[in-house]
């Protein structure tokens, strides 16, 4: 762990409210973007970032950092702001996201140069696969740093996630963590209606894969089940992390029709002061 | 200028099956992804030589992209071979955005292109693959015209590239008539046999019926040029102003649909530079369908004898001044 890292549980709860500050900042100066998303990943973000990942914001290309992999491109402001508050780039520039030239696309783009952003991503169910791909390599040459992918629970739908699956417990790739934000919702209503996604343990392990459930914001669930996935050999991991979309601001939690709007100048402001209020940030 | 002979016929997946050998000896990032038809493809020479470098993935072209993308990402030279209508309308999206997107270093190995794969019928017949890859941003589209030169776009997209590239080649035993020692650079086309009249620009397996119909247009008094475009994308500008300029007329030649592909990727130089009268020879907007390698080019017209009737139909147009 770096000296900059903590696995104070509170302290990384506080880290996620400066990170949820920041996206709804950024995203209000976008005036577009998904904002329940983006929210509902920070505590996770904040848990990967400030404590479970080995990493170095100076040296983002350090090759035997830890890798992440956004497969759901469009929260992409939940990683801006992490990244932003971790030191990979100054904090001003989230103002820029999805403004024209900026180096903060509406989804990841590593064409731009902002450090930290390993894959250019946003069309839902490629990410596992590029992460099993990241994976079989590390594990050919037998390196030790792991590959984590972000996957949303909607994206679960597409059916080459489960050809990713199936590859990567075949290769027996234990250096690779599958984190599904499990909100239960997406664009058009709750998962279960769309299109049912349970039994969604049994299907994972059904793949081969060590399954967790755990709370997704709880950060000593899950720094506590990633010491456990280290110890795992000979499979990949998946954690399912049950979220509430839109964490943090009560007035939208659980409101699917926060997956892709964003708060007027009005709205901002009452979300922002209730974020701040919790932490006295 | 030679007259080209055939050494013999050939499959050109073989020449990709050899190159990605010698690609695997001399490089120890190359590494090959089998969608299960690893022999069909050729390269079960490459699986057979270094098992380590070999991983099968099964029929999921999709993930087939998505792995190579990570593997290229983390150093690695992946190359992914299936058939041609597989690797470039399967795994569409994944080949645009992990693989172009991200501007990295896969190789797309495109088998049994063309209508000459035959009995298996229109599903396995790959002939919008060249459309399909030529407008993704950051591709380099390859066509080479025979196993000698196959061999040598293999060694190409692995050593003298660094983005994305699709490789087209065919099944059928074809001649095999180009020399190993000519220079094999991308974007950069040949002129195998020279002529004034007109010029044949061609792609693939008709670049050998291309010949044929030149050899035999010059014994009854015409001069036929002949340019192998076996690179796509970038196709070499240069050449095809130069054939519009000196030789005032165009036919295409291709084993794919006439929409999108090689006559669409010189018309579009054409138009801008020096308009000249093109007329195309490849797939007519249709499917294909079962039968004979042989059956098949002739029943879809991409024949020597297509050829020739074409180029005679251009000739007696361009002496009535394109009236």
């Amino acid at each position: 762990m770096q000296s900059w890292q903590t696995s104070d549980p509170e302290q990384l709860l506080k880290i996620a409210n400066k990170i949820r500050i920041s996206i709804v900042e950024s995203l209000t100066e976008a005036g577009s973007g998904h904002l329940g998303g983006s929210l509902d990943l920070a505590d996770i973000f904040s848990c990967l970032y400030f404590c479970i990942l080995k990493n170095d914001p100076k040296n983002p290309g350090w090759s035997d950092r830890d890798r992440l992999v956004l497969s759901i491109g469009h929260v992409v402001p939940v990683l801006y702001a992490t990244l932003a508050h971790a030191g990979y780039f100054p904090i001003e520039e989230l103002n820029t996201l999805r403004k024209l030239n900026s180096r903060l696309q509406g989804h990841p783009a590593r064409d731009r140069g902002l450090p930290g952003i390993e894959l250019s991503a946003g069309s839902l169910g490629q990410g596992l696969s590029v992460g099993t791909g990241m994976a079989l390599a590390g594990k050919s040459d037998h390196r030790t740093h792991r590959i984590f992918v972000i996957l949303g629970d909607g994206e679960l739908q597409e059916g080459s996630v489960w050809e990713a699956a199936m590859s990567a417990a075949h290769y027996h790739l234990d250096n690779l963590i599958a984190i599904v934000d499990r909100n239960g919702l997406q664009i058009d209503g709750r998962t279960e209606n769309v299109m049912k996604l349970e039994p969604l343990m049994d299907k994972w392990r059904s793949f081969g894969w060590l399954v967790f459930s755990i709370d997704g914001h709880n950060p000593e669930q899950l720094l506590e089940t990633v010491k456990m996935i280290q110890l795992e050999k000979n499979r990949p991991s998946v954690i399912l992390a049950n979220t509430c979309m839109g964490k943090g601001i009560l007035r939208i939690e659980g409101d699917p029709h926060w997956h892709g709007k964003v708060p007027n100048k009005e709205e901002s402001i009452e979300f922002i002061e209730e974020l701040k209020n919790k932490f006295n940030q | 200028m030679n007259t080209f002979r055939n050494k013999g016929d050939k499959p050109t997946k073989i020449g990709f099956g050899e190159g990605l050998v010698e690609a695997g000896n001399r490089n120890q990032k190359v590494v090959v992804l089998g969608a299960d038809i690893t022999s069909s493809v050729g390269v079960n020479f490459f699986a057979e030589t270094f098992p380590t470098r070999f991983f099968s993935l099964g029929i999921a072209e999709q993930n087939c992209i998505g792995i190579a993308a990570g593997l290229s990402l983390e150093g690695k030279i992946p190359v992914f071979s299936t058939y041609g209508v597989f690797a470039s309308l399967r795994a569409a999206d994944q080949i645009r955005v992990s693989v172009c997107y991200n501007n990295l270093h896969v190789i797309i190995g495109g088998a049994h292109c063309g209508v000459s794969v035959g009995p298996d019928g229109a599903t396995h017949q790959a002939l919008e693959d060249i459309a399909i890859m030529r407008v993704l941003p950051n591709m380099t589209v390859l066509s080479p015209c025979d196993a000698t030169q196959t061999k040598q776009a293999t060694l190409a997209a692995i050593e003298n590239c660094n983005g994305p590239v699709y490789l087209r080649f065919g099944r059928e035993p074809m001649p095999d008539f180009t020399d190993s020692s000519s220079k094999f650079i991308i974007g950069k086309a040949h002129v195998l046999h020279p002529g004034n009249d007109l010029s044949i620009i061609a792609t693939g397996h008709l670049v050998w019926e291309a010949l044929q119909a030149a050899y035999f247009l010059e014994t009854i008094g015409y001069s036929i040029r002949v340019i192998n475009v076996h690179t796509i994308k970038p196709i070499d500008v240069k050449i095809i102003i130069q054939a519009a300029r000196e030789t005032g007329a165009i036919i295409t030649a291709e084993e794919h649909q006439i929409y999108g592909g090689l006559g669409s990727a010189v018309s579009e130089v054409v138009t801008q530079f020096h308009p000249v009268p093109i007329s195309f020879v490849g797939m007519n907007d249709k499917f294909g369908e079962s039968g004979t390698p042989g059956e098949l080019m002739e029943k879809f017209g991409m024949t020597t004898h297509n050829l020739i009737k074409s180029c005679k139909k251009m000739l007696a147009r361009k002496k009535n001044g394109f009236k």
